[in-house]
């Protein structure tokens, strides 16, 4: 995978980092509150009946259902993205099967150097971000402009996404405010109120979408039965992408496939609701085939790259559950670590709980560097309870830092050693742990480790009671 | 009703005030209680932090004592941590298979079906308890503990049995069920992110309304580690384990007596 701001930093580096960030935090949390707030207004609307008796109704009986349909979808995938891709063909489209991110790049430039375009116009796309694609195209000649408000101020700032949802959730309005009038020429009177900020965006990309030869967007769903492609957007800018200009290229995910329309509507119902609250997003845009002869609408090329980096890979091991994510954000919005650092502390393209599980696993071999973002949560489950398809992400952060364990450095895997060795005997237990000697033992185990200056980094060492507990059970019994 | 007490052992070593309590609170509550001392830890911050091996070398050695109590007619485990609960019911069986001891892992479903985290077991006998009375009356905000309230899904408890103490008021407060930041490992390898999350609900503490007299939870490693933040900040707080809170209101002559008595 490719995408990340590491910069040879850690992860701790970075989240200590966030953290001392105040602003950060607090856009951070003011942003979060608000949509995981309208998260459980949207989910409780649901209130139909269980579809077997007995078994949960409501947002977790729908929970239950699209869990249970990603995971169909990722056991018929490959005749599924058949199906799909046969259906785009046969409505004139192309299809691009992209095994690595360099693979999907290198057929985008194509298309866009053969389209003779100058300029293009992105619509929000995590998928673009995962392939790096902005400066493959910028080296390439092209102007690259983000229509999405969000990553058009992110791009303005020379960032990445720090949410999936929400790219630039980390600033606030006078940051924003200011970053219109240092870069993008708005009149310093320009004021701080959201409406006055979004309308001079829109101004200004207006002009893009009318310019723009090559629309690029990703896809939220891909449906097989019929080729089509759903994006699902909150500010119009999608639909213009992919209307306006003559050539449309969607970069899709090969995991982001439903069946049919009944298994898109089950986790449209979900999507939204699990992001914003919205019962649908603003725009729900389905785009099937190129322009047809008599159609008013539509590129005269559709171009849809199928991608896979790593994902194949990921669909045959045990972590293949991941793939069910769609994307909505909510673990995110309800993580207690993301809270605190953002999105960019994670260094990678994907944060919080999804990234934390998905960009190991992206990341392969290529990137063991990847691994230690596994550790960026307390294993507190918030994010299970969130996650629309009920993906066990807890249990598959346990398996990535047992996975990150295997490949521990000698002083770790000692500590470990001494530490299970003595405290599997109830002798030698109770000798580590009498109040005399607990400190000698623990520094023992944790000298070459920096667990004790970890723990003092701001917080005091709780001691040792006198007498121990089990002491009085024996004195008492 | 027979219970074999699960000691835990941040309980064990650091507060063991609150096994006491525990213990008090039980046979008041009609139990009686066994306490196998061959039992160490269960293993839990080597499971969370990726060494398996390890956590099941030290959590086979709990296990067989709390079998072995069972076996001698213990009715239940009990456990005055949620984490530590939750490892017992939840990870211990997936534990033992991820090592490849699957004769451990079918011991440690039947001895987790059989757990209960000491708030559950006491909340299903809290009529026995009864008259609960601080003789002090005090503010208490509760804190969820992640484990407890997400895996065992343990919510009303803790809330019904602080709620039923004369002279106990129990606040409302924003970011309750929140994690402290505490984690196991994850406070020390993190810990810039892991104190700012610990800041995060000691402010929120400070604004609730009322302000709190002590903050009281079921897992002593979230309040150890809320303790220690607010302690290096200078921070007045007061922790307590809702053992603790309880205990102080069993009525004297009621005292079902502790470790000790």
């Amino acid at each position: 995978m490719t995408g990340h701001q590491l910069d040879g930093t850690t992860l701790r580096q970075r989240t200590a980092a966030a953290v001392a960030d105040e602003r950060l935090r607090a856009n951070v949390a003011r942003a979060v509150d608000r949509f995981a707030g309208h998260r459980l207004t949207g989910l409780a609307e649901l209130d139909h009946e269980p579809a077997v008796p007995g078994e949960p109704g409501g947002a977790d009986g729908l929970r239950r259902a699209a869990r249970a349909a990603k995971l169909q979808v990722l056991a018929d995938l490959p005749d599924l993205l058949e199906r799909f891709a046969d259906r785009v063909l046969a409505r004139g489209g192309h299809v691009c099967w992209a095994p690595t991110a360099a693979d999907a790049r290198r057929y985008i430039v194509e298309v866009v150097e053969a389209a003779g375009a100058t300029r293009v116009a992105k619509s929000k796309s995590m998928a673009t971000e995962e392939i790096d694609l902005n400066p493959a195209l910028e080296a390439a000649g092209k102007e690259v402009v983000e229509t999405d408000l969000g990553e058009w101020i992110v791009q303005l700032a020379g960032e990445t996404p720090s949410h999936i949802i929400a790219p630039a959730l980390h600033r606030d309005r006078h940051q924003i405010r200011d970053l219109f009038v240092d870069r993008a020429a708005a009149s310093p009177g320009l004021g701080t109120d959201p409406a006055e900020l979004v309308r001079f965006a829109r101004g200004r990309l207006r002009e893009v979408f009318l310019g723009a030869e090559v629309g690029i967007t990703g896809a939220n769903i891909a449906v097989a039965e019929t080729g089509s492609i759903v994006l699902v957007t909150n500010e119009g800018n999608g639909r213009l992408v992919t209307a306006l200009p003559r050539v449309h290229v969607a970069v899709l995910g090969m995991e982001r496939l439903a069946a049919d329309w009944a298994q898109a509507d089950l986790l449209l119902a979900l999507l939204a609701r699990s992001a914003t609250g919205q019962r649908l997003s603003s725009y729900t845009s389905i785009v099937t085939g190129a322009r047809a002869t008599g159609e008013a609408d539509g590129p005269d090329e559709l171009h849809v790259v199928i991608l896979d980096n790593g994902r194949s890979d990921l669909l045959a091991g045990e972590h293949h559950e991941m793939l069910g994510c769609i994307r909505c954000g909510a673990c995110l919005n309800v993580c207690p670590v993301y809270r605190q650092t953002g999105g960019h502390a994670y260094g990678w393209v994907y944060p919080g709980p999804m990234g934390a599980v998905l960009t190991p696993l992206l990341a392969g071999d290529e990137h063991p560097e990847a691994a230690e973002v596994a550790g960026a949560s307390t294993l507190c489950g918030a994010c299970m309870d969130a996650c629309p398809v009920q993906i066990p992400l807890q249990d598959l952060l346990l398996s990535l830092r047992r996975a990150k364990a295997a490949d521990a450095g000698r002083a770790e895997r000692a500590a470990w050693r001494a530490w299970s060795a003595a405290w599997s005997d109830g002798r030698r237990y109770a000798a580590t742990t009498r109040a005399a000697t607990w400190g000698r033992w623990a520094a023992s185990l944790t000298g070459h480790l920096p667990v004790g200056r970890g723990w003092a980094r701001g917080r005091t060492m709780p001691r040792p009671a006198a007498e121990r507990f089990r002491d009085r059970w024996r004195a008492g019994s | 009703m027979r219970v074999s007490l699960l000691i835990t052992c941040v309980v064990d070593v650091v507060a063991p005030d609150v096994a006491d309590a525990a213990v008090r609170l039980l046979r008041t509550a009609g139990c009686e209680v066994t306490c196998n001392l061959d039992q160490t830890c269960c293993g839990q911050p080597a499971w969370n932090a990726g060494f398996a091996e390890d956590a099941a070398r030290v959590a086979r050695t709990t296990l067989d004592a709390l079998e072995a109590d069972l076996d001698a007619g213990a009715d239940a485990v009990v456990v005055p941590a949620g984490s530590c609960a939750t490892m017992v019911r939840v990870f211990w069986p997936e534990l033992f298979e991820v090592v490849g001891d699957h004769g451990a892992a079918a011991r440690a479903r039947r001895v987790g079906e059989r757990t209960r985290e000491l708030t559950e077991l006491l909340a299903g006998r809290a009529d026995r308890l009864q008259p609960l009375r601080l003789a002090r009356p005090t503010t208490v905000a509760l804190h969820a503990s992640c484990h407890m309230l997400r895996e065992l899904r343990i919510v009303d408890q803790p809330g019904a049995l602080a709620g039923a103490i004369d002279g106990c008021e129990v606040v409302d407060w924003d970011g309750a069920d929140r994690c402290c930041g505490f984690g196991g490992t994850f406070s020390v390898k993190l810990p810039e992110a892991s104190v700012a999350m610990a800041d995060e609900k000691l402010r929120a503490l400070a604004a609730a309304d009322p302000v709190a007299d002590e903050l009281v939870g079921c897992d002593t490693s979230c309040l150890l580690h809320l303790q220690a933040r607010a302690d290096a900040t200078g921070r007045p707080l007061r922790t307590r384990h809702l053992a603790e809170v309880l205990a102080e209101g069993l009525a004297a002559d009621r005292d079902g007596g502790g470790a000790t008595a």
